[in-house]
């Protein structure tokens, strides 16, 4: 009796260790909002909602704390990056879903696994080594600009929508490319017109994770972009994205420029729950 | 007029092959050039200047960093794993089906894996720096990296866990073990290697992190005393070598060590997932 009370005991404790362990997340995701909230909202209420968003001029010495060069910025290295990484990275999806031999897959998607794991510093620097002078030759400028940001970004989101499109693709049925073949199509149209369009929201869902990716990606863009807090007004014109804007200056801020910072971070976090939520909803409805 | 339309489309498909083939060369070239290209530079200066133990401006050693990177991927590991097998476990053996803890747990684990390492850098300066008064060390650093890898770990594991086969537990259970037991003995046993691709996948992202790391453990280019000093990993000492200006051949060289951690780390797991697909472990 005694031995089945203190296995009994045992269960239920670990049976709340495990509960416990699974509401970390929820915990964890509750502290992010409450820490960044609590730090960054003060500042925002400080500088004026309207003035702290849609101000042009960010110049903390000034006590002027406008991100709006730093939204228009994110978006715009995003758009190009987007402009760049989605009709590549559907295509090799694409590619590697329906056209790639056997063999050749045993090396492609290796690859394509070490293109996701190579860290982020890393396509920094050599987008500054390499990307950077190549603009600099090519198109004059100092060649840091939103052109260097977009290409490393869009190299870097390749990875993220391969794998979600490679995936989509796969996971159309068979009968679906049969039924094109009998009706007289070539591999190519069959592929193109019938499989693709029916893996559509699951590319969409593809392009949204890349989205995320590219909006909230730091240390690459650091390197390339030239980091001046204006809109630029050519896409070789240097840019300053949120996410550079907090990493450039924490080191040294403080008071109000530092909860300013923070705060830009409230509004980076607040832009990435939005692309998640796209996320979730299109992966539900193509119950990826 | 059939042959003109049987032409046109010959022309489409064959536009539509060159397309796709052509991308993927993109892909495949972006990949070596950033390979060839670091490799190159980086190789000539992988000195045994490089690996002294330690860091003074001249050597440029990147050996505290290196032995701070293995710190920094342990601790993380430590705290990450156990709470995140524990919580697969959760959510695939005793959670009730459909019930909206177990939502709301997969929406807040699905958030944690989309929210960028900037942000958690700031909410750990914020949070294990600040308020929990750590300041910069590794410890702050190992806390924030494992939330970080916290959703990896969750999804990789409920994912090994759930394949583990029915069969398993019943034979378990009929043998008279509780639950616990058929946990511990049974299921995760079989769900090994699963859980093996997840880690590994987790400690390529903390090899991998500056951002996150550089306001929680700092950029000492030391290896400190205890987990409470500062200390910089690889990837942030990459990123002080660029932030100083100078010392860009080092820099190249650190970056050739990071690549060959991470090459390594995909073989180990491409490894153990062929592994896992022939059923051998």
């Amino acid at each position: 009796m005694k031995i089945i009370k203190k296995i009994m005991n045992k269960e239920n404790v670990m049976h709340t260790v495990f509960f416990v362990s699974a509401c970390i997340s929820i915990a964890a995701v509750l502290l992010i909002c409450i820490f960044l909230f609590a730090n960054g909202i003060p500042a925002i209420k400080k500088i004026g909602f309207f003035d702290f968003l849609f101000g042009y001029n960010w110049n903390p010495s000034k006590d002027e704390f406008g991100i709006w060069p730093m939204i228009v910025g994110s978006l715009y290295v995003t758009g190009i990056a987007l402009l760049i990484g989605v009709p590549i990275g559907i295509l090799t999806a694409i590619f590697m879903a329906r056209f790639c031999p056997k063999r050749i897959y045993g090396i492609i998607k290796p690859a394509i696994d070490l293109l996701a794991g190579i860290p982020s510093i890393v396509y920094g620097f050599f987008g500054l080594m390499v990307i950077v002078p190549l603009i600099r030759n090519t198109f004059g400028g100092s060649g840091s600009s939103v052109l260097a940001a977009s290409i490393v970004l869009g190299i870097m989101i390749l990875p993220t929508i391969i794998g979600v499109c490679e995936s989509a693709i796969r996971a159309v049925p068979e009968s679906y490319y049969e039924g094109s073949l009998a009706l007289g199509a070539s591999h190519e149209r069959s592929v193109f017109k019938t499989v693709v369009p029916a893996a559509k929201s699951g590319i969409l869902a593809g392009i949204i994770l890349g989205v995320g990716r590219a909006v909230g990606e730091t240390m690459a863009v650091v390197m390339v972009a030239g980091n001046s807090p204006v809109i630029p007004d050519s896409i070789l014109k240097s840019v300053r994205t949120m996410t550079i804007n907090i990493v450039l200056e924490m080191g040294y801020a403080a008071d109000l420029h530092r909860e300013a910072l923070i705060a830009t971070g409230v509004v980076l976090f607040v832009f990435i729950m939005i692309i998640n939520l796209c996320f979730s909803a299109v992966k539900r409805r193509s119950k990826l | 007029m059939i042959l003109n339309v049987q032409k046109k489309n010959k022309v489409k498909s064959f536009l539509m092959r060159t397309a796709v083939y052509a991308a993927a060369l993109l892909t495949i070239g972006a990949l070596a050039a950033i390979l060839i290209y670091i490799l190159v530079k980086g190789i000539p200066y992988i000195t045994p200047d490089l690996f002294s133990p330690n860091y003074n401006s001249e050597n440029v050693s990147l050996f505290p960093a290196l032995v701070n990177t293995l710190t920094m991927t342990a601790i993380s590991l430590v705290i990450a794993v156990p709470l995140g097998l524990f919580a697969a476990i959760y959510l695939v053996e005793y959670a009730k089906r459909g019930s909206k803890t177990v939502e709301v747990i997969r929406l807040t684990t699905e958030t944690l894996s989309g929210i960028p390492s900037i942000v958690y850098g700031l909410f750990g300066a914020l949070m294990f720096t600040e308020a929990l008064g750590m300041g910069l060390s590794m410890i702050s650093g190992a806390l924030t990296m494992s939330i970080m890898i916290l959703p990896v770990i969750i999804r990789t594991s409920e994912e090994a866990i759930k394949s583990v086969s029915d069969s398993y537990r019943e034979g378990s259970f009929g043998l008279g073990a509780g639950k616990l037991r058929t946990v511990f003995k049974i299921v995760l046993p079989a769900a090994v290697p699963g859980i093996l691709s997840g880690v590994i996948l987790s400690v390529g992202r903390i090899v991998g992190e500056t951002v996150a790391l550089i306001y929680t453990s700092g950029s000492v280019a030391q290896i400190p005393q205890t987990l409470m000093g500062s200390g910089r990993t690889l990837s942030v000492h990459m990123y002080a070598l660029w932030s100083e200006g100078f010392n860009s051949n080092q820099a190249y060289a650190t970056a050739v060590v990071l690549l060959v951690i991470v090459a390594g780390l995909n073989a180990v797991s491409s490894f153990t997932a062929k592994k896992i697909t022939k059923g051998k472990i």
